[in-house]
């Protein structure tokens, strides 16, 4: 292992399988996460993303594979990994008997903060997540959106290099959601952040990097700015007055292929920004009543159904 | 360190639920009236005891039958204690918290076993108060006698937490943790009316009996070998226990 990568990875995963008996349900994912990033895990149901978050987090062992948590390996040692994480699971793991304070007074007590900083690191959670006047209620009574924030407030107590959140946003309501993102992107800051989601746009708004998982393949891995490339420039809108013929379309320099939609519109997929140039000149010249052009942008929708449905035809 | 703030954090939850205060006083309440029996068989007998030599005293007539009967009180009452340790945990979700901490299995299974303990040590000096009273009342007790048997008392309470304990970790169902541990206790207590019949498996039954031990003790009778037979009993089920929780990660 190369020092200089851990520094700059503090996740490294490396050819991790994971069976359930007969049941594959990761085959060799690899991915880093480097610091103050922000990963999004998409994927449908069933994909292997809580697996995955799972074996990062030391909750499951791999069957194959290796994981790496600033720089230290988790199965090796798994005291001093796990003390770089902090992991909220899909359901909060919370005491509903205990106060908000008392919980995560035992969370940083588990993490061996030192007494003396205990209390500040308490408020410093409490204070970001929202939770400061709630301290003293019981977590039993408070609604889901607030424990939600306990969870949160738990995986950040002892300021972990590395923050996993599976599906962090899940049963919030909108205003709640809007929140939750802002606190991510402020956690992101100090520490690299995992998360999971099935909902696309929260990786639009929030990630810095994108990865899709599909029947525990990892079938995407990008970043925002070359998915966002990706969703532009894929095809073109043109609608004609006087269409010709199809052929004639097709024969344009950097089209390759065209799909014939109502009212003499017309779509083109394409490569290449002039090709929008070249459409507009013949038009011109050939005076087929160009009436509308406009680029077409895939949605993150249509590339994650694209991915994720194509997957059974080529396996 | 990481072991008391588990410990603390397990004692306060059974606190925190009304279970462990009904259970506080059925079996104060259960054991005080075997108490008060037990005096009152004490209180008849004395004159015909005064006129003997070398007759019963009050420890034998009074302290040994009230810890004997403590510890099938106990039998039925440890296992609803012990239930919840892990499966509990496991079934609210709650237990990831601990894995997912920088703490080895080995500091989870003892951080809940001593704080369960710290629960029956509770109700042990509770127990152990009520003959103690009989001191104010002028009555003498036999030290060694007594502190045999509470110790005896202590130990059978520690066996049936680790079992317990052990059991919790095989599921998540806190109701088959306890029907399961019972029924192990109570196997184990039983086991040895198999040796009556002077079989060759007898002399193994009657060594792998709870009571055996027990009743060694309650006569005042401190044998090392009764000893090492509960701390082996503690320690084999809670490095079971440990390794159990220890697979929850590799196999589900």
């Amino acid at each position: 292992m190369n020092d200089a990568m851990n520094n700059d990875a503090l996740i490294r995963v490396e050819h991790v399988w994971r069976y359930y008996g007969a049941l594959c349900a990761l085959r060799d994912v690899s991915f880093e996460v480097r610091r103050g990033e922000v990963l999004g895990f998409l994927g449908p149901n069933g994909a292997g993303k809580s697996t995955t978050m799972q074996i990062i987090s030391g909750n499951l062992a791999p069957t194959r594979g290796r994981v790496w948590i600033n720089g230290v390996d988790i199965l090796d040692e798994p005291k001093r990994a796990k003390a770089h994480i902090g992991f909220l699971p899909e359901q909060p793991p919370l005491y509903r008997e205990l106060t908000v304070d008392e919980y995560l007074r035992y969370c940083a007590r588990l993490h061996r903060i030192p007494r003396a900083r205990e209390s500040s690191a308490l408020d410093i959670a409490k204070q970001r997540c929202g939770l400061t006047g709630v301290g003293s209620r019981l977590i039993g009574n408070l609604s889901k959106g607030y424990r939600q924030r306990v969870g949160i407030a738990q995986a950040i107590v002892h300021m972990p290099a590395v923050v996993i959140l599976d599906e962090p946003t899940a049963g919030l309501d909108p205003i709640q959601i809007h929140e939750m993102r802002t606190l991510i992107r402020e956690l992101a800051a100090e520490h690299s952040v995992i998360l999971s989601t099935h909902i696309l746009p929260e990786v639009q708004a929030i990630c810095d990097q994108v990865q899709i998982i599909h029947r525990g393949e990892l079938v995407l891995k990008d970043s925002i700015e070359g998915l966002t490339r990706r969703m532009q420039g894929a095809s073109l809108r043109v609608g004609l007055r006087q269409p010709p013929a199809l052929s004639a379309l097709e024969a344009i320099a950097g089209v390759h292929g065209v799909e014939v939609l109502e009212d003499g519109a017309f779509r083109l997929y394409c490569t290449g920004q002039e090709v929008a140039d070249t459409v507009v000149r013949h038009a011109v010249e050939k005076g087929w009543g160009l009436y509308e052009i406009s680029p077409e942008r895939l949605s993150l929708e249509q590339i994650f159904m694209e991915l994720t449905r194509s997957e059974p035809a080529a396996a | 360190m990481q072991i008391f703030t588990i410990a603390s954090r397990e004692l306060k939850s059974l606190f925190l639920s009304p279970l462990a205060w009904a259970i506080l006083a059925v079996v104060q309440i259960i054991i005080a009236y075997m108490f008060l029996i037990q005096l009152d068989t004490f209180v008849q007998l004395q004159p015909q005891l005064a006129a003997r030599e070398g007759a019963p005293g009050l420890t034998d007539i009074v302290v040994a039958p009230l810890f004997g009967n403590a510890a099938i009180v106990l039998l039925l009452v440890a296992p609803m204690l012990t239930m919840r340790l892990i499966s509990e945990e496991r079934r609210a979700q709650s237990l990831t918290l601990l894995f997912s901490a920088p703490l080895s299995m080995t500091e989870i299974i003892l951080g809940k076993y001593l704080g369960v303990m710290a629960f029956f040590f509770i109700m042990l000096v509770l127990i152990a108060l009520m003959p103690l009273t009989l001191l104010l009342g002028g009555g003498t007790l036999d030290a060694g006698k007594f502190g045999a048997g509470l110790m005896g008392l202590g130990l059978m309470i520690a066996s049936f937490a680790a079992l317990g304990l052990f059991m919790s970790t095989l599921t998540n169902y806190p109701g088959v943790a306890a029907v399961s541990t019972f029924g192990v206790l109570l196997l184990l207590w039983i086991i040895d009316w198999a040796g009556d019949k002077g079989t060759q498996a007898s002399g193994l039954f009657a060594y792998l009996s709870l009571v055996r031990h027990y009743e060694s003790m309650l006569k005042g009778v401190f044998n090392s070998a009764d000893v090492v037979y509960y701390l082996l009993f503690i320690v084999t089920f809670l490095v079971l226990a440990i390794r159990r929780l220890d697979a929850d990660r590799l196999q589900h």
